[in-house]
């Protein structure tokens, strides 16, 4: 069932398959994100409650979605690579994971500005707002880890790890979180209703979802060719392919 | 099971001959405490919010500083090596050693809590809610702890990267461990925290070793 998967623990196939991918990503990416970003910045219609300020929801709610698909992403990448010892899904975990620090970070950036216009305050210990933070800790810590080591190899193996400690205490946070903060202060300021939103207001969200992980899938797939490239610098196909590109750009 | 016990009784004599370096953590932990009260004041209705708190922050990062040593010597003279080639399963005595690593640098600061809670001025029932706590809580430190000890242990800058990896992972047990004090503080249940950290040390105790066992193996190629 899994065969059509076994070539691409082969760094050149991958690389290929990365090169082949990428135009569709980030040109498709692009148009969608720009349709939907415009479409929800300019012409959904405004909120009855919160005016333009809720508009913010086009950035931030695609942002806070990707984050933890990111990390599943990296966590399952880990696991494919420990389990069956397959050497590019550890490149793909590595080339995941600052993306998905990023996108965490631009979460609670976005959340801070639309907490300030909307509950007067930059940060609250809101249940959601901790347990991205957290989030964003255990990016890092899979990123550092991984940078630690001298040996790539080992490395991966060691941040593999970790992410999986991470994607096992994930659920376990969010839901400690949520109690402690139930616990220790009622719903205040932090209740505002999900309105189930209208159809004008919804469409160019779901666009925005949609545009955000088709980029971060295009940065995704460069990052992993630059990760290929690295590792496997002193391959003849490596070589082969640097001499093509010089010859390439030098006839231009 | 001959092996295990051998492995327990060196680690522990291992230990009670270097008692200098298993009292650094212990000062810690004491040093610690007792500058949150010269911080925030000596009035006693604050430090008995903000108690089971601090001496929960305070075992966390006194533990990782002990955690250190855990691996460490036995990686740098190639006795570790040794335990990966003999007969014993890895996994059980990587639990063994987390065992005597427990008993000899997290025991001690569960021994000294009492004088603490006195420090903080903790009522009765909370200082109770606090052991229990203590007692179930840390050894998930040390089993999640060791998992991350493993992997650094090959490097030479560990600490600090330690403290980034298991942080963030000790957190649900932060949350419970003080929301059971809070609950006791205000005489109500707080069986369902205590199950809860429970749980969640049964879980660890289940998986962790193998963790271990993996971690140590990835360090020593």
């Amino acid at each position: 069932m899994w065969k059509w998967l076994h070539p691409y623990a082969k760094t050149e196939r991958t690389y290929h398959l990365c090169q082949s991918l990428l135009p569709w990503f980030s040109l498709l990416g692009l148009l969608v994100i720009v349709v939907a970003t415009v479409w929800g910045l300019a012409f959904a219609p405004t909120d009855y409650q919160q005016s333009e300020a809720y508009r913010i929801i086009y950035v931030h709610v695609p942002s806070a979605v990707l984050s933890k698909s990111l990390y599943s992403a990296m966590a399952i990448a880990g696991f494919v690579g420990l389990v069956w010892q397959v050497k590019t899904s550890f490149m793909a975990m590595v080339a995941l994971a600052p993306i998905g620090a990023t996108v965490t970070f631009v979460s609670l950036i976005t959340g801070a500005a639309w907490g300030k216009p909307m509950w007067g305050t930059w940060w609250e210990w809101d249940a959601r707002l901790t347990s991205q933070l957290i989030l964003l800790f255990l990016f890092l810590g899979v990123i550092s880890l991984y940078k630690a080591f001298e040996d790539k190899q080992q490395a991966g193996k060691a941040a593999g790890v970790m992410a999986l400690v991470g994607v096992i205490n994930l659920p376990i946070i969010h839901y400690s979180v949520e109690w402690w903060n139930t616990l220790h202060q009622g719903a205040t300021i932090m209740k505002f209703d999900k309105p189930s939103m209208p159809a004008e207001m919804l469409w160019p969200l779901l666009l925005a979802i949609l545009g955000w992980a088709l980029v971060s899938g295009a940065i995704f797939l460069i990052r992993m060719q630059n990760e290929i490239i690295r590792r496997e610098i002193k391959r003849p196909w490596v070589v082969e392919l640097a001499i093509k590109n010089a010859s390439a750009s030098k006839g231009k | 099971m001959a092996a295990l016990m051998a492995i327990l009784k060196r680690d522990l004599a291992l230990a009670y001959r270097q008692r200098a370096e298993l009292l650094q953590p212990m000062m810690f932990f004491v040093l610690v405490i007792s500058l949150f009260p010269l911080a925030v004041g000596p009035e006693s209705n604050t430090l008995q919010v903000i108690g089971p708190g601090v001496i929960w922050v305070a075992a966390i990062l006194s533990s990782l500083l002990g955690l250190e040593r855990l691996f460490r010597d036995d990686f740098q003279d190639g006795s570790l090596e040794q335990l990966m080639l003999s007969t014993t399963p890895l996994a059980m005595a990587a639990l063994i050693k987390v065992l005597a690593h427990w008993l000899t640098s997290i025991l001690p600061l569960i021994l000294l809590s009492p004088l603490l809670a006195l420090f903080l001025h903790l009522s009765e029932p909370m200082y109770w809610a606090l052991l229990k706590t203590l007692l179930l809580g840390t050894p998930i430190l040390s089993l999640i702890g060791a998992i991350a000890v493993g992997l650094t242990v090959g490097l030479n800058r560990g600490g600090v990267l330690l403290a980034l990896l298991l942080l963030p992972v000790f957190i649900p047990l932060l949350i419970f461990a003080t929301s059971a004090v809070e609950s006791a503080s205000m005489q109500l249940q707080y069986t369902a925290q205590l199950a809860i950290i429970g749980a969640m040390f049964l879980f660890s105790l289940a998986l962790a070793p193998f963790a271990i066992a993996y971690a140590l193996r990835v360090s020593q190629t």
